[in-house]
């Protein structure tokens, strides 16, 4: 156990450190310099390698370590600095499918635009008759020479009124169990017969347009565009999801929440009197510090884990359990101190730090929903770590 | 920077899990509990020859100078077992020589800990619900070449099996200092008495001193301050409870487990049934976490010392929740077995009533963790 990092680490910090305060204007310098900013940083961090950085060389990525990937990314979250890259999802998961699951031709075709913040994936997983239970989905694929015939629909697809691409799971058998006829399809979103529609979600303003529904009527998709083989689409899920480990340690924008909570706290009265008189709001906000570094301190453990290749299968749920109970209750501690004003939207009286505990109490489904429920993280706990049988 | 256990903590681990299996199963931890002494001395023993009485003590004076992530190891398997021993009590008074004594003190009692013929324990607080250095008010008077003390001190963990009590004092009426004295058990005027405990496995009680006198050497000379002494001491103490409450919650939640896993209800195992096992998640998720503040905690104890306060807190606020909560789901997961002296889980119950207060409640520390930031 060393919580000091190692020559090399710091070595690289350090790096990192000078290049961000010689590169990365100040927030007012970037707005004056406007949209243009994005490209423009994507270019340079992508020529230091830091985009896909623990991507293999061989696949355009830097090739850097586990725990040199968490420096960077600190380092960058310190100062602020837009994440690494555009293509979040292509970056995140869908890369990694294609270095892990594809063909030579398929990395060619789509790796550089990745790392080029080219590209923008979009998830297609969830159906409307398909959440939790993600390996009964529907969507049919039906080989045809050597095309696929997509139909079908896909619901929740977040950004994919602006994405280029869709990381898609089909049903190509439905005749074999469930699990097995399952195949991934990378679809081109502008492809012939689909049609993009948007959710709306109650969180108003600041979630406005963000979800979609996709439909495929006859959408006609390469066969060439298949990652993996036909039925390894489970596969490629779970791989996917294992990848969700590598932001673990990050609890920064909790953090973040818990310093305005305090603010917050420091302005506020319960009952009449300074709310900072009051014990249960003191304990209150204590146990979030507490729950926040047990949240910082799990992840850490669990690079170590992923560098050693250890047991690594519930660090993702555990970490979202913690990450979606303190969102939740942070942001109705929140909502509780902003009193009587509290039910107001916006730039209102109580819109201390621009409204952002409505936006909390109110958002917070994105993180608890998204990506797999907390009933559905504790199965994942109780089969895999404790042992106990399958409901 | 890595977060793990080495190879050696681990070889450490498994070699105490065997021990402990082998030499306190269950039975043996139940029948240790109800004897007069409550715990072991033959085993006491041994476990100094296999050098666990001596981890953290310098190699010079008899010990294995290592860490107090190492001492973490021994703290959860012995947490883990339940074992009834004063190895709690004797980590601390060996902490506070080690910080606090000066080379006569640390050569006369370290080497008698580490091989387990003396047995220590400390005595500071005067008021059984605060850990705030401004309650002790036990006041040395000047005695001859020495000092005399005459007062009481309470919530002392293993007051009859101690040779000797690290006790905390000021050296005169309106000191704001604090200064810790060794006083041996028999000495004229010492007296010391253990209450009967929820928890068998754990002795605890009061000292008496009825004008004791202690000489100028049994004064631990300190580090810049008494008052600072006292302090990591106490964050000391509340992560070794805390790493002992890992261990046995680990292991009521194994138990649990198990137990779960075999009863069957409605024509399944009953840890089939979501109502079942997300409690369990929940406890394991919980166990995870407040062990993973345990181990940076003991990081820092040796190589953070400025942060060992906040980590040390945190640890033991955390610990104290979940290990409550653990113990009260354990026992209503077993049904009405739970409710029986028959099943070991009610021992693991009874050990979250020791816990809880045991150098701060969860209260108590996160009190501290807001006061901390100056609120
Ligand atoms: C903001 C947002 C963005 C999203 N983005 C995407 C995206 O880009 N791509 C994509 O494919 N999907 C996306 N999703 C969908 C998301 O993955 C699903 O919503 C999620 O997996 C849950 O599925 P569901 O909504 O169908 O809920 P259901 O599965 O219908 O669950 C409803 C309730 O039942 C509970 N439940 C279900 N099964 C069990 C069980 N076995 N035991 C106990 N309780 C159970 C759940 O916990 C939940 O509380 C997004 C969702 C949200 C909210």
């Amino acid at each position: 156990m060393d919580f000091d990092l190692t020559a090399d680490e710091k070595r690289f910090r350090d790096e990192v450190r000078a290049f961000l305060a010689e590169q990365l204007p100040s927030l007012e310098e970037r707005k004056k310099i406007g949209p243009a900013f994005f490209p423009e940083w994507w270019r340079k961090i992508r020529e230091k390698r830091w985009v896909g950085f623990d991507w293999p060389k061989e696949c355009g990525g830097g090739g850097g370590t586990i725990m040199e990937q968490y420096v960077l990314k600190q380092e960058m979250l310190a100062a602020r600095a837009p994440g690494l890259g555009r293509d979040y999802t292509g970056l995140g998961w869908v890369g990694p499918a294609i270095i892990q699951f594809g063909n030579d031709e398929q990395k060619a075709r789509y790796l550089p635009d990745i790392l080029d913040s080219k590209s923008a994936w979009c998830t297609g997983y969830s159906e409307p008759g398909v959440g939790s239970d993600l390996a009964a989905l529907a969507c049919r694929a039906v080989l045809d020479g050597n095309e696929y015939v997509v139909n079908g629909q896909k619901t929740w697809t977040s950004m994919a009124h602006t994405g280029t691409g869709l990381y898609c799971m089909v049903r190509t058998d439905p005749d074999v169990p469930k699990h097995d006829g399952i195949s991934c399809l990378l679809i081109d979103l502008s492809s012939p017969g689909i049609e993009v529609r948007p959710i709306e979600s109650f969180a108003g303003d600041h979630f406005a347009h963000l979800y979609n529904d996709v439909f495929f009527r006859d959408v006609r998709v390469p066969a060439a565009n298949r990652v993996g083989e036909e039925g390894e689409g489970w596969e490629i899920i779970c791989s996917a999801l294992e990848r969700e480990r590598s932001g673990i340690a990050e609890v920064n924008r909790h953090h973040e929440a818990l310093e305005r909570l305090f603010k917050l706290a420091a302005q506020s009265r319960i009952a009449g009197r300074p709310a900072l008189e009051s014990a249960v709001l003191r304990r209150r906000l204590a146990a979030f510090d507490a729950r926040i570094e047990a949240a910082r301190l799990n992840g850490l453990r669990s690079l170590t884990r992923q560098v050693r290749d250890e047991n690594t299968q519930s660090d993702s749920s555990i970490n979202k359990l913690h990450n979606c109970n303190l969102l939740v209750e942070m942001a109705e501690t929140g909502m509780e101190l902003l009193g009587g004003a509290s039910p107001y939207l916006g730039d209102t009286e109580a819109s201390l730090y621009k409204g952002r505990w409505q936006i909390g109490a109110l958002g917070w489904p994105t993180t608890v929903i998204g990506g797999g429920t907390p009933n559905v993280q504790k199965n994942i706990i109780a089969e895999r770590m404790l042992g106990l049988p399958k409901d | 920077m890595n977060f793990g256990f080495t190879q050696e903590q681990e070889e450490l681990r498994s070699q105490l899990r065997r021990f402990l299996d082998e030499r306190a199963p269950m039975g043996e931890v139940r029948r240790i509990s109800e004897t007069e002494e409550g715990f072991c001395r033959a085993l006491w023993k041994e476990m100094a020859e296999l050098g666990f009485l001596g981890l953290t003590i310098p190699e010079a004076l008899g010990g294995s100078g290592l860490a107090w992530v190492d001492l973490v190891v021994l703290l959860e398997e012995t947490g883990r077992s339940l074992l009834p021993s004063p190895l709690l009590s004797h980590t601390l008074a060996s902490a506070a020589l080690i910080q606090a004594g000066n080379e006569a003190q640390q050569q006369q009692w370290l080497p008698r800990l580490a091989d387990g013929s003396s047995i220590g324990t400390l005595a500071f607080l005067e008021d059984s619900d605060s850990l705030a250095a401004e309650n002790i008010k036990l006041i040395g008077q000047p005695d001859g070449a020495g000092l005399r003390l005459a007062g009481q001190k309470r919530c002392v963990m293993d007051p009859e099996a101690a040779d000797f009590f690290v006790v905390a004092f000021r050296r005169g009426e309106g000191e704001r200092d604090l200064r810790l004295a060794i006083v041996e058990a028999d000495a004229p005027g010492v007296s010391a008495q253990a209450f009967p405990m929820i928890d068998a496995t754990k002795r605890m009680g009061n000292l008496e001193l009825d004008d004791v006198h202690i000489s100028e050497e049994a004064i631990l000379s300190g580090s810049a301050s008494g008052a600072s002494d006292f302090e990591r001491l106490l964050d000391a103490g509340a992560l070794a409870a805390a790493a002992e409450m890992g261990g046995a919650v680990d292991e009521a939640l194994r138990i649990t487990v198990e137990y779960t896993k075999q009863r069957i209800q409605f024509d399944r195992p009953i840890g089939q049934y979501q109502g079942v096992k997300h409690p369990l998640a929940e406890m394991y998720v919980d166990a995870e976490s407040f062990k993973s503040l345990v181990y940076y905690g003991a990081w820092c104890f040796d190589n953070r010392p400025d942060e060992l306060p906040r980590y040390a807190s945190l640890a033991k606020a955390y610990a104290t929740e979940a290990f409550v909560r653990t113990g009260i789901d354990s026992i209503q997961l077993h049904g009405a077995m739970g409710f029986t002296t028959a099943q070991d889980i009610q021992l693991y119950f009874k050990r979250s009533k020791w816990a809880r207060p045991i150098f701060g409640d969860a209260e108590t520390h996160y009190e501290r963790i807001v006061a901390m930031r100056g609120l």
